[in-house]
């Protein structure tokens, strides 16, 4: 039961975050942009954890650590970019 | 059995923040807005599905591993939505129609 509670949960997760790209396509600021890549960023987390998990390739797990810092990593570096027209 | 049923209410609601994440995304009118419809409740959903994941788990060096992506997430994900939401104030990111009114 639990299999096929998290396989749903995977399949509902993805489409979530396919409606999230919306936003990033069609934002009109950049920071909508920004909002919406940090959204995905975190679902798609989830998502790599989740299929990790309940196909029993813990290796995967590490991915999804990794996923997470990146994904801070790039929103960290685009805000300041937008905020001073350079990174450092 | 009784674990089962802690994992579907643990990813019903997570699938509930995370659609009203999403739908705030998608209606709210301005940046800010949509800034407060999903930081707090995508938080909480990732925290909630990954806390669904660990009691998949069980006792399990696994599960370590997910709450550290939990913790990690629980720490980033408000710092970021309050860089972003810095970076668009100074740049003074607002919408359309409030520019036309002259509020800003």
């Amino acid at each position: 039961m639990s299999t096929s509670v998290l396989t749903a949960y995977t399949i509902i997760l993805s489409i979530f975050a396919f409606i999230c790209l919306y936003r990033a396509y069609a934002g009109p600021t950049t920071a909508d942009r920004v909002v919406s890549i940090n959204v995905i960023s975190t679902k798609v987390t989830v998502l790599i954890a989740v299929i990790a998990v309940f196909t029993e390739q813990n290796e995967f797990i590490d991915v999804a650590v990794i996923y997470a810092m990146m994904g801070f990593i790039a929103t960290i570096a685009v805000s300041k970019y937008i905020e001073k027209g350079k990174i450092y | 059995m009784i674990k089962d049923i802690i994992i579907l209410l643990l990813t019903l609601s997570s699938l509930f923040f995370f659609m009203v994440g999403t739908v705030g995304l998608i209606r709210l009118p301005d940046v800010f807005s949509r800034m407060h419809a999903t930081t707090k409740s995508d938080t909480l959903g990732a925290g909630l599905g990954l806390l669904a994941l660990i009691v998949y788990k069980g006792l399990d060096p696994v599960s370590l591993k997910l709450m550290l992506i939990l913790v990690f997430i629980f720490i980033t994900n408000p710092v970021a939505a309050h860089i972003i939401a810095k970076a668009a104030y100074h740049k003074k990111m607002r919408n359309q129609k409030e520019d036309d009114h002259g509020t800003v």
